[in-house]
């Protein structure tokens, strides 16, 4: 929207936890915060990774929602789930592939970061990317982005099931496209790698 | 007779710290009652003072904007920028002024509520009862780095003038002080010579002693534009902080011993001819004795003192020397050492011998801890120093200042004691009462036994504040004073640019604005006439005047000046002068010559060496969640929930020695005391060094642990640097 694109970038995270902070002060979910936020393995480093949800093309939270409580706005913004249709049965909770939604016990109901969309409508940046210190998380236009030593990459690899999402990974130049499983970098004959 | 009035779990129990989650009215109210305005001021916290709009309705703060238009921070936020806000609403927040009283109810923790009349009389003759049997300097004055620039000049006056005292010293005292007094000697003026802007230019960053992501976070944006503009980062710290593991070159250095570091990149730069001479000839003096005094340190000898490899420290002295631009940042990691000043005059010399001064994209930097860390070191609140950055002991500088005060210069006292000479001298029994404002040295000085001791033996203790912070709990009197969002002024920003905070709210109806309280309490003491102020505006004008001329001149400096401009650097001489961002352009010094000095450093050990008996280093710090001694941090719950205990970080492989696993309790032993806290078994610290954060009082107190060592010319305490042993705690010594 307006020319802005959402940017994450764990390399640059200083685990402030600002975000995490900021987002309950946003106004279509005051007091509950959306970032997940994790010390991916305190023993060994002191890396952090705060990250919002991607916003998928093909939400699959939206796709194993038996209420069809759970929409995509014409931003390509996944929103929370509707109040009315949620059954907080937690469908979305075990199916997103990048643990995003978080049932809220109080209200009964799947909540999740929306972008904020209350101020990306209006032309302003999501609370998180704004008050990020330290550029884990922009919301900025793809010629700044370009200045970075990383690239963007929006696809995702779980599996069988390849994942195009609407915010980017910062990647290492030449990545094309997330994976954590070494099957996706092999060679198996006809089958191929993925995307190459 | 200055004892706690009640017992800890009483005075916890009424004045907190009690965590606070929410704005006033709840979550929900705002979409209901929206602000009223949104005030562009900045943020209280650290040195960084971010530009942030604070949401106001009825008087009241209920929330924040990011503001990004604001060039420093471009609308980014710490955690504890964003819930600053909570705190003119938190149910800690001292509404009247109190007397201490141990005949009142329990629930009331000894403290009962007072009038203001009878608070401030009360206060002006305790303070000149003591005088008179003791002599005048039998009082000092304690103030802090977190108060605007104009209530800081208040301090200072209100100290020499009004009480009449010598000692007057600031928290400030433990932040930078060390690289106060090295950029006088080396550049004859106190402050960051370049603006962060600069930041990105550098081809090389040398970071020495400053865990940015916790300390200054905002500053972590100026280091990556850095990187991707291909800049090397080097670092130097005994943690691999989440900074350093972005470096190019990290330099594991063991507490304590960077200036081995630095003269021994200093000695490769030399041995191998890198040293820049053109500049070395037109923009400096004594060259030859800096020469001298690196030549015994060779890499092998900096690696043996360091334990920092030796190819190591030639790959991070060719890299600075062979850069077209370079910086050298640092801040408390080098500075809170009992060589604080050599560790950063040696970082001076390092960026004099190869030139990297006076042009775009080179130069060296301190960074500031404490908000108005800066400013509030700039106009008369340290001992030795008047308005301007003048120096007490200098007849022009007296005779300037005491013109514009309307006095004889004679009545302007000499200088007096550092803020933690002052609690030796409280301790010794030669300094009798205190009056403290902004300042929690119980939690906040090194070696919190002798403080508590000391702070005993006063018999008298005022204290001015919001929150009333462990140190207050010893006080005979409590004067409620006001938020930073409560008063207008000035403050200055670590890069020396001098922005404007704005009054958002007024104080709550019983509390009052310091500037207020100063002045009141100045008439008890029969000098209103030299403390005539309504506003903060009226003291600016004073201070104007009061700068004029000095090095940190603030004469063109004006509120609407400081709006129009987005801040103003000094010094700024005249109405229509558009400030100094670069202060050494050209590497032209503030010295008669003109000339930058290398002023040659010598190796001494610490003051509290490890031996067989203490045989771990310990090293103290902050987290990115909370601020100073936690008076305010402490109280916000969402920052609590970041970080809510202190924790010991400490390397498998010395845990593993003592049987410690992650989570165990571990006691702390020092020359001083001991604590127990919770291990955080991590590989990322040096396996000869723990760590604690030292935000928090009581048994959890990391200054119970540190010592009083002192650099011998900044005053400033070693806290980076103690001998501890450790071991595993037994599971009742747990209960923390």
């Amino acid at each position: 929207m307006f020319g802005y694109e959402f940017y994450v970038d764990p390399s640059r995270c200083i685990g402030c936890q600002s975000c995490v902070e900021a987002c309950e002060e946003c106004e279509t979910h005051r007091g509950v915060s959306m970032i997940n936020f994790d010390y991916l393995d305190r023993y060994e480093t002191a890396n952090t990774a705060a990250y919002v949800c991607w916003h998928c093309e093909e939400p699959t939270c939206a796709m194993v929602c038996p209420a069809d409580a759970i929409k995509v706005g014409e931003d390509g913004v996944v929103r929370s789930a509707l109040k009315p249709r949620c059954i907080a049965c937690s469908n979305c909770v075990l199916a997103c592939p990048f643990g995003i939604p978080k049932i809220i016990p109080e209200y009964e109901q799947m909540m999740k970061c929306d972008m904020c969309y209350d101020r990306t409508s209006v032309g302003k940046r999501p609370m998180c990317a704004t008050v990020c210190p330290s550029q884990a998380l922009s919301y900025v236009k793809p010629e700044q982005i370009a200045k970075r030593r990383e690239e963007p990459t929006n696809l995702f690899v779980f599996g069988n099931q390849h994942v195009k999402t609407r915010v980017h990974m910062m990647t290492p130049p030449g990545t094309d496209a997330v994976s954590i499983d070494v099957v996706d970098y092999m060679w198996e004959g006809h089958l191929g790698q993925f995307g190459r | 007779m200055a004892r706690p009035p009640a017992s800890a779990e009483q005075l916890l129990e009424r004045f907190g710290p009690h965590l606070h989650n929410t704005p006033p009215g709840g979550w929900s109210d705002e979409s209901r009652n929206p602000a009223e305005k949104l005030v562009k001021t900045h943020c209280c916290f650290c040195g960084q003072q971010c530009g942030i709009q604070l949401k106001v309705r009825e008087n009241r703060v209920i929330g924040f904007e990011p503001w990004e238009e604001f060039p420093f921070n471009e609308g980014k936020l710490c955690p504890k920028g964003v819930k600053r806000y909570l705190q003119g609403s938190h149910p800690d927040r001292l509404l009247d002024p109190l007397l201490r009283d141990e005949k009142v109810a329990p629930d009331s923790a000894g403290f009962r509520k007072a009038n203001w009349a009878e608070a401030l009389q009360f206060t002006a003759r305790r303070i000149r009862e003591i005088q008179e049997k003791y002599g005048k300097d039998a009082v000092a004055v304690y103030g802090g780095a977190s108060l605007t620039t104009e209530k800081s000049y208040l301090v200072g006056k209100f100290a020499r003038l009004a009480v009449g005292t010598r000692h007057v010293d600031y928290n400030g005292r433990l932040c930078m002080v060390s690289a106060g007094v090295a950029y006088k000697l080396a550049f004859g003026v106190d402050r960051s010579p370049i603006p962060w802007s600069d930041i990105p230019k550098a081809d090389v960053l040398f970071i020495i002693g400053s865990n940015i992501g916790d300390c200054s976070p905002i500053t972590t944006d100026y280091v990556w534009r850095c990187r991707d503009r291909g800049g090397k980062l080097i670092i130097a710290d005994p943690r691999l902080n989440p900074i350093a593991r972005n470096a190019d070159l990290f330099l594991p250095v063991r507490p304590g011993t960077d200036l081995a570091l630095l003269m021994g990149m200093l000695h490769v730069i030399l041995r191998d001819g890198l040293e820049n001479r053109q500049f070395i000839e037109e923009h400096t003096t004594g060259f030859e004795a800096l020469k001298e005094s690196v030549q015994a340190w060779n890499p092998q000898a900096a690696a043996e003192k360091t334990g920092v490899p030796p190819d190591a420290i030639e790959k991070a002295a060719h890299w600075i020397a062979k850069a077209e631009h370079a910086i050298a940042l640092h801040a408390r990691g080098i500075e809170h050492q009992s060589k604080g000043v050599e560790n950063c005059l040696a970082v001076i010399n390092l960026v004099l011998a190869t030139g990297h001064l006076g042009h775009e994209g080179s130069g060296c930097a301190m960074i500031t801890g404490q908000g108005n860390g800066q400013g509030g070191r700039e106009h008369g609140q340290k001992c030795d120093q008047l308005p301007g950055q003048r120096m007490l002991t200098d007849p022009a500088a007296r005779e300037h200042v005491a013109r514009v005060w309307g006095i004889s210069p004679d009545e302007l006292p000499q200088p007096g004691y550092t803020a933690e000479e002052i609690m030796e001298a409280i301790h010794r029994g030669e300094i009798k009462a205190l009056l403290s404002m902004c300042f929690n040295p119980l939690v906040s000085l090194p070696d919190a036994n002798y403080t508590r001791e000391a702070l005993d033996k006063l018999e008298f203790f005022g204290v001015i504040d919001f929150f009333l912070s462990e140190t207050a709990h010893h006080a005979d009197v409590v004067l409620a004073g006001s938020l930073q969002e409560e008063e207008e002024g000035l403050s200055c920003n670590t890069e020396g640019r001098v922005i404007h905070i704005q009054k958002a709210v007024d104080p709550p109806p019983n509390a009052r604005t310091d500037t207020w309280i100063l002045c009141e309490l100045a008439k008890r003491l029969d000098r209103a006439k030299f403390f005539p102020f309504q506003t903060s505006r009226e003291v600016l004008d004073e201070l104007r005047e009061a700068s004029r001329g000095g090095h940190a001149d603030y004469y063109g400096i004006t509120y609407e000046r400081v709006d129009e401009h987005m801040g103003l650097f000094w010094p700024c001489p005249s109405l229509d002068h558009p400030g100094t961002p670069h202060l050494l352009d050209g590497a032209k010094s503030f010295h008669p010559d003109g000339k930058c000095r290398f002023v040659p450093t010598e190796w001494r050990e610490s003051g509290d060496p490890v031996d067989e008996q203490y045989p771990v280093y310990l090293t103290t710090g902050r987290v990115v969640s909370q601020y100073l001694s936690g008076t305010q941090t402490r109280r916000l719950g969402g920052l609590v929930d970041i970080y809510p205990e202190p924790l010991l970080e400490i390397h498998p492989r010395l845990a593993q020695q003592y049987g410690i696993a992650d989570g165990d309790a571990v006691t702390l032993t020092t020359r001083r005391s001991e604590v127990t806290v919770r291990a955080l078994v991590t590989k990322t610290i040096r396996p000869d060094t723990v760590f604690i954060p030292y935000h928090w009082p009581g048994k959890r107190s990391a200054n119970r642990l540190t010592h009083r060592t002192l650099d011998p010319r900044s005053k400033i305490p070693e806290f980076k640097v103690s001998a501890c042993c450790i071991k595993k705690a037994s599971l009742s010594e747990e209960s923390i």
